[in-house]
């Protein structure tokens, strides 16, 4: 009887865990977009990227590395998947698993592309990888793969 | 002396960044001679009759260009018989990309029944000289005697996940307007898709 409680409940805490680690915002860009404008004294470091980009992939570690060395300092590290496809929350899942990034994840789903891309920037034109780091009013953007230097760099600035 | 160096430097130099910047619409593009997936040789030059071409920037292994695969042969079955054929074009370094290789874009090309030629920018100078930047990426060229002119840079329409949910057919809009001899009404759209990829 025991065994069976035991067994119920950390089946229940398996399946509360999965449960979790699987939940994702899934927004449009109306509804991410506030989140390129805060007008407080945090430094937001958004990253689109998404699971079959080379390059993104790549470059995530970089940003899950700020995100650890900044932790203490208002910097917030926002990862913005444009996955789609089936079963994409599980797969997004298990990748961020797999790759031990901890960094928040919001998965962008607004298939009108250009009704959004120059409203992340003028500057960019829809490639991927993109970055926008910003305070406030100053803001910076890279139309390409970034490095931790580059965004350790570009967050001292800002913070300067 | 020294001054007329620098000042010839500083030209060369500007000259090449606008380069760089590629085709803006108005502007006059230039032929390439490219290899398709058959082997043989082509160039915009070969179409005799066309009145312009849909030059796509794509590649296999990119999910927005897979997205637009069944679309692009869509556009090139209706409008080929129009005169405005879609020539596809693989910008991407299969060293980085293996799944874009030569013998991946024949195997591709093959298994979707492409109606197209699909090209392979080995050197990777077409698409600088055009200013492609990702997957697909659109330019629509109208042809008067040898002048090709950039008509339209941009996105195929405006939805890349859905075909059925796509309410604006940027590429199919442009192509219309042109054979009624408009300007088409939007000339630029931002594309959303991958990196071309290159080494370094």
């Amino acid at each position: 009887m025991k065994m069976k409680i035991l067994f119920s409940i950390s089946l229940l805490i398996a399946i509360s865990l999965t449960v979790k680690s699987q939940d994702f915002t899934t927004l449009n860009f109306k509804e991410l977009e506030p989140t390129f404008h805060l007008q407080n004294d945090t430094t937001y470091v958004i990253n689109f990227w998404a699971m079959w980009c080379k390059p993104c992939v790549e470059e995530l570690p970089e940003f899950e590395y700020i995100r650890k060395s900044y932790e203490n300092k208002k910097v917030k590290v926002l990862l913005v998947s444009l996955d789609f496809g089936a079963k994409v929350e599980e797969r997004l899942s298990r990748f961020l698993t797999k790759k031990n990034i901890n960094a928040e994840v919001v998965i962008l789903d607004d298939p009108d592309a250009n009704s959004w891309i120059g409203k992340v920037d003028d500057k960019w034109d829809g490639a991927l990888p993109a970055t926008v780091i910003y305070k406030k009013k100053q803001r910076k953007f890279f139309a390409r793969k970034v490095t931790y230097s580059e965004l350790a760099e570009t967050i001292d600035n800002l913070n300067r | 002396m020294m001054k007329k160096i620098l000042f010839l430097s500083f030209l060369l130099i500007s000259a090449v960044a606008i380069h760089a910047q590629g085709y803006k619409v108005g502007d006059s593009a230039t032929d390439f001679k490219l290899k398709n997936i058959d082997g043989k040789h082509i160039s915009l030059a070969d179409y005799k009759d066309a009145k312009g071409f849909v030059v796509i920037f794509t590649c296999n292994h990119c999910p927005y260009a897979v997205a637009y695969e069944d679309r692009i042969i869509d556009i090139d079955k209706k409008y080929k018989k129009k005169g405005f054929p879609v020539i596809a074009i693989n910008p991407n370094d299969p060293a980085v990309v293996p799944g874009d290789s030569f013998e991946g874009m024949q195997k591709r090309a093959k298994e979707k029944a492409f109606t197209f030629p699909y090209l392979f920018d080995a050197k990777q100078e077409v698409y600088k000289n055009f200013g492609a930047t990702k997957t697909p990426h659109v330019y629509i060229l109208s042809k008067n005697g040898k002048d090709l002119k950039v008509e339209y840079i941009g996105t195929i329409d405006n939805n890349y996940k859905d075909a059925s949910k796509v309410s604006t057919k940027y590429v199919e809009d442009a192509i219309n307007s042109l054979l009624m001899n408009k300007k088409p009404e939007v000339t630029y759209t931002k594309a959303i898709g991958c990196s071309i990829k290159t080494k370094g």
